[in-house]
């Protein structure tokens, strides 16, 4: 297999027994970085220098011996999203083009400090808001697997670069689905963690209640070792949880046996999907689990809450772009008003600003209680049924998506159409639960995405049925051949 | 619900937004494209009414927590100089922006 195609822990082994070095890897990376970004515009911004003097410290720090860091010299990319100092963090948007940020953020500071080198930042949808990655400022990121049809989003550069070959692991996040759903679509693997269990410090928000910062990996045992970097209590994040961080790499091999419930409203529509997912539970019935099936009625009515909370949400977050104290601002202003409005509508994008038109309505007067908070109430009742489902089974699974990925221009004429393609996975937004897409097959070699979904801080558990699948299948280590 | 190019209006002036103008009919176009939009989404979101959620509590967040209070500590993590670095018009601390105030005699 390709260097650049090995995952996360794989590579750490042959840097470890100097099979390849840190310099060696990352210019491998930047090399099809150079050779392929043009045509699948993974990146918006590459620190190819920066990345090598990262890359020349840690074959340094490895040739001294001693104890290393755990990610010693392994290059990532981070999803455009989070600040990086003295980098360009845009969210895809013209609104930040020129926005570079004055500090880290939590996750890229972790992630740093565990020696990972940092390739450059990924093309997202804009703000986050989006799930095919058609709604960029810089373009779309097609998918690996056939460049007619989208990478899914909003974390479509991180998932298309990872699945092509471009970085060892990335950093995503998940408001809605959009760390699960473009790694279904690309063929890699996803962890959403419970919601406070990474800190969303310097992690530019769109939904607060609803982002969750998360991490795409080539294979479950990956997305352990990101997990154990990033996770713990962050003081700066109010919404941190204070608990302890398990031990993810030490339980990936102690998987009990255990319950599953396969979700039925999770499969009806994906016919080659439920298929995939019928042969998972197969090789799970065999590895000693059972199966049972379960019907959540109630989580269809997700997307409904969702759109509501989360346009609120961003309307509210995003009331801060007004060319004030960063980001864009319109040439000549004749007055403060005009500067804000025209700050704002020059530079956001339709998808946002349909988002915050939303959010601004179910948030005015005589319509918050009809919508707002009978959306909060709605927010409850989902909880309340995943809480009941997990008295009966200790994981739920279904498709991750309704299908796979459409091909660009499909679905940009409807935005309900668009927001469908979120219908499985929104559900764990909103009750912060710990989920993972895993690859699980393929339909006309188009990947297929499996969605575990677990109790609060049940991450280990999911990730080492995760690996016990990844044992016991190979989809996770097909790769797409780049046009 | 639905919304009609008056709520649009209202809506857009809340959230500090404006179509742009590029002749009088374009503007028009893309307003009722806005509009019928929105409504799509709308339509969407009141399928919440399927349900009865009157006996539930509202829940604004998926943990039971209270805001967290630091210690009343200088922690210097605000460097004014260094973040202003990236506003697009300042002088000595101040963000700068049109004039908010008229003078007197300004009509």
């Amino acid at each position: 297999m390709d260097i650049a195609q090995r995952g996360l822990s794989e590579l750490r082994r042959d840097l470890d027994l100097v099979k390849i070095s840190s310099v060696e890897l990352t210019e491998e990376f930047i090399a099809r970085i150079h050779k392929y970004n043009k045509r699948y515009n993974c990146f918006i911004s590459v620190r190819a220098e920066e990345a090598r003097a990262d890359a020349q410290k840690a074959d340094e720090l490895r040739a001294k011996g001693g104890e290393l860091p755990a990610l010693c010299g392994i290059p990532i990319a981070h999803k455009d999203l989070f600040c990086m100092r003295g980098v360009r963090t845009t969210c895809a948007s013209r609104m930040l083009e020129n926005y570079v940020a004055p500090y880290d953020a939590t996750v890229v500071e972790r992630l740093r400090a565990r020696g990972a080198v940092v390739l450059g930042k990924t093309n997202m949808d804009e703000f986050a808001m989006g799930s095919s990655n058609e709604n960029s400022a810089f373009g779309a990121v097609p998918n690996p697997w056939d460049a007619e049809r989208v990478a899914g989003g909003s974390s479509g550069g991180s998932a298309s670069a990872l699945a092509a070959g471009f970085c060892a692991a990335a950093t995503a996040t998940d408001t809605g689905g959009s760390a699960r759903q473009p790694a279904s679509l690309c063929g890699v693997t996803a962890l959403k963690p419970s919601y406070g269990r990474v800190s969303r410090y310097g992690m530019i928000a769109f939904a607060s209640s609803l982002d969750h910062a998360s991490v795409l990996t080539r294979n479950a045992e990956d997305a352990a070792w990101m997990l154990g970097a990033v996770a713990g209590h962050d003081a700066r994040d109010s919404t941190s949880v204070d608990a302890p961080v398990d031990d993810y790499l030490s339980a990936l091999d102690e998987t009990p046996k255990l319950c599953l419930g396969v979700v039925d409203d999770w499969l009806d529509t994906n016919r080659a999907g439920a298929q995939a997912v019928e042969q998972a539970l197969a090789v799970f019935e065999r590895l000693g689990h059972t199966v049972r099936r379960v019907r959540l009625p109630r989580m269809g009515l997700g997307i409904s809450a969702y759109y509501v909370l989360a346009s609120a949400e961003c309307a509210s977050n995003l009331a801060r772009y007004d060319g004030v104290r960063y980001g864009y601002r319109c040439e000549n202003p004749k007055s403060v008003e005009d500067m804000i409005v025209r700050s704002r509508s020059e530079s956001l994008g339709s998808e946002v600003q349909r988002r915050i038109l939303i959010g601004t309505f179910v948030l005015s007067a005589g319509y918050y209680d009809a919508y707002y908070v009978r959306a909060q109430r709605l927010r409850r009742l989902i909880c309340e049924e995943f809480k009941r489902a997990f008295e009966e089974v200790d994981i739920l699974i279904g498709s991750t998506t309704m299908g796979t990925a459409f091909k660009l221009g499909e679905k940009t004429g409807s935005p309900v159409e668009m927001y469908r393609e979120d219908l499985y996975t929104i559900p764990a937004n909103l009750a912060g639960l710990p989920a993972m897409s895993v690859p699980v097959g393929a339909s006309e070699n188009l990947p297929l995405g499996m969605h575990l979904v677990a109790p609060y801080l049940a991450e280990a558990t999911l990730l080492s049925l995760a690996h016990q699948f990844q044992k016991n299948s190979d989809w996770h280590t097909r790769v797409p051949v780049l046009a | 619900m639905k919304v009609d190019l008056t709520a649009l209006d209202k809506l857009m002036r809340l959230a500090r937004l404006s179509l742009p103008v590029s002749g009088e009919n374009a503007g028009k176009r893309n307003k009722d494209r806005l509009v019928a939009d929105l409504n799509e989404v709308l339509a969407l979101i009141e399928q919440m009414n399927s349900v009865d959620t009157k006996k539930i509590s509202p829940m604004a967040h998926p943990l039971d927590i209270v805001q967290p209070l630091r210690g009343d500590q200088d922690d210097r993590s605000i460097d004014r100089a260094r973040f202003q670095e990236e506003a697009p018009d300042s002088r000595e601390g101040f963000y700068l922006v049109p004039r908010v105030i008229e003078k007197d005699g300004d009509g």
